[in-house]
């Protein structure tokens, strides 16, 4: 069984079991622009809730990403290094950039589901 | 619009123009100015590289200066050699302050009784300030019903040979009187990308029906101001309050060669005592190209250090240069690693990046002849 949650800062968060994969939504990555390049954590490194957790280098400016929950990273997306427009192509599936076993999935609780998250953003 | 309190935000003509075309507005300089439209900055820049781009420039200050030696007065202010200049012949020059820094760079045009001078945007108040008050014996106005619009790429030429023949004639950095599809402009053979292309200053009631007619050319597209600093940047070319300042000289900045062997000599501009001396007996820091080695672009700001890890510089500005698949950097460097090829490390994040000083620009020029 797997849920899908979203922050106010764009990112998303896909759940199975206790294993987290977060990306970016699509709306984050038309505003970034063009994307050149992903600053990804090291595996292993412990990330707590609102942590820095990835940095998105557009044409323009780099944009810090935000661990969504508390975890430790247990894989990062090493497809980004050589394509990172991946995250502009496909920024809610294949544009992944980390994998965390959560330390706390009660936290997922206070992030929005789909349908609140589309709202938030038609309210920008 | 204008207000001299500042809060209120500025337009151009092409303002409406751009939100039509769906460019996302950002304040810059005071200006609600397009930063991209929806093909995005990367799309923009090789549009740019391969077709042509209009760029709507008409934050800049446009002045005009008249009186009995523009030429003469002009050049108590700038270090470039105003009286060398053909009429109908343009420069890149400084306005230089008494210590050698930079107030802003400007392009002069000599024209036949008078100058044409471009400003930027953040500093066209102090700079017309600045001109009046050096130049009390001659009249500056600011051609505040001008709008200017930057034609760029290697199609530009075609495409102002279809609408204005007159102005593919001028060779790069040359501007004259031509009629673009009935406006009468005032056409240069410039830009700020690296490209050949035209600069045209129109009557701001005429702006928007000239960029519309340009915009239905096949090969034009609009391009916001994203594109225009990743084309500047990859061209080598500064970026005022940046890359230039009042803290940095032109010498330091690599731009010795805007200053002939004529003022070099005999001065006469605020500064020339230490432009002068730095001339004769070098700087200890210059401006060079950066190429970093992996993927990550180093952005303004970002601390330069030498093989060993000591600070020899900052990054200037940076980002990723689309022309050159690959993140491009400018900035300064202690002399002695000023060289291209010379290995340095940039700090990112805490992380050494290696890089090289690099030659500039990192995309070639293609001015026209």
């Amino acid at each position: 069984m797997s849920r899908i949650a979203f922050t106010k800062d764009h990112e998303w968060i896909s759940v199975e079991g206790d294993v987290g994969t977060v990306g970016i939504t699509d709306y984050a990555q038309s505003q970034l622009g063009d994307i050149v390049f992903v600053d990804l954590p090291e595996v292993g490194k412990t990330l707590a809730l609102g942590d820095e957790a990835a940095v998105v280098e557009s044409v323009k400016a780099a944009s810090e990403i935000y661990a969504p929950v508390s975890g430790e990273v247990i894989e990062v997306n090493g497809e980004l290094s050589g394509s990172p427009a991946l995250v502009n192509e496909k920024a809610e599936s294949d544009g992944w950039f980390v994998k965390l076993r959560l330390s706390d999935p009660a936290e997922l609780d206070s992030l929005m589901d789909e349908a609140a998250y589309k709202a938030f953003v038609e309210g920008l | 619009m204008a207000d001299s309190s500042g809060d209120t935000v500025l337009t151009t003509p092409l303002n409406a123009l751009h939100r039509e075309l769906g460019g996302r507005m950002v304040p810059f300089a005071g200006y609600d100015m397009p930063v991209q439209f929806p093909a995005g900055i990367m799309a923009e820049h090789n549009h740019t590289r391969t077709a042509a781009g209009l760029f709507d420039v008409s934050h800049m200050g446009q002045v005009r200066i008249t009186g009995p030696d523009p030429v003469a007065a002009i050049e108590r202010l700038v270090p470039g050699d105003i009286a060398a200049l053909q009429p109908g012949r343009m420069r890149y020059t400084m306005f230089t302050d008494d210590r050698g820094g930079i107030l802003d760079d400007l392009m002069v045009t000599r024209r036949e009784n008078d100058l044409f001078v471009v400003v930027n945007a953040a500093c066209k108040a102090h700079d017309i300030a600045h001109l009046r008050a050096g130049l009390s014996d001659h009249t500056v106005e600011e051609l505040a019903d001008r709008a200017l619009l930057a034609l760029q790429g290697p199609a530009a030429a075609a495409v102002m040979a279809r609408l204005a023949p007159e102005a593919v004639k001028l060779g790069f950095m040359s501007g004259a009187e031509v009629t673009v599809a009935g406006h009468a402009c005032f056409v240069t053979r410039s830009g700020y990308t690296g490209e050949d292309g035209f600069e045209i200053s129109v009557p701001d009631t005429a702006a928007e029906a000239l960029a519309r007619l340009l915009l239905a050319e096949a090969e034009v597209k609009p391009i916001g101001l994203g594109a225009r600093d990743s084309l500047r940047l990859e061209a080598g070319l500064c970026l005022y309050g940046h890359d230039i300042d009042t803290t940095t000289s032109p010498i330091e900045a690599a731009l010795a060669w805007t200053i002939s062997k004529r003022r070099r000599e005999q001065g006469g501009f605020p500064g020339a005592v230490v432009i002068q001396d730095q001339l004769a007996r070098g700087t200890a820091r210059k401006r060079v190209g950066i190429q970093p080695e992996g993927r990550a672009p180093a952005r303004e700001g970002t601390p330069i250090l030498d093989p060993a890890g000591n600070r020899i510089g900052t990054v200037t500005s940076g980002g990723f240069g689309p022309t050159v698949n690959a993140p491009v950097a400018m900035g300064y460097v202690a002399t002695g690693h000023h060289a291209a090829g010379t290995p340095v490390a940039l700090e990112v994040r805490g992380k050494m990046l290696p890089a090289k000083v690099a030659a500039m620009p990192f995309a070639p020029h293609r001015y026209a002849k």
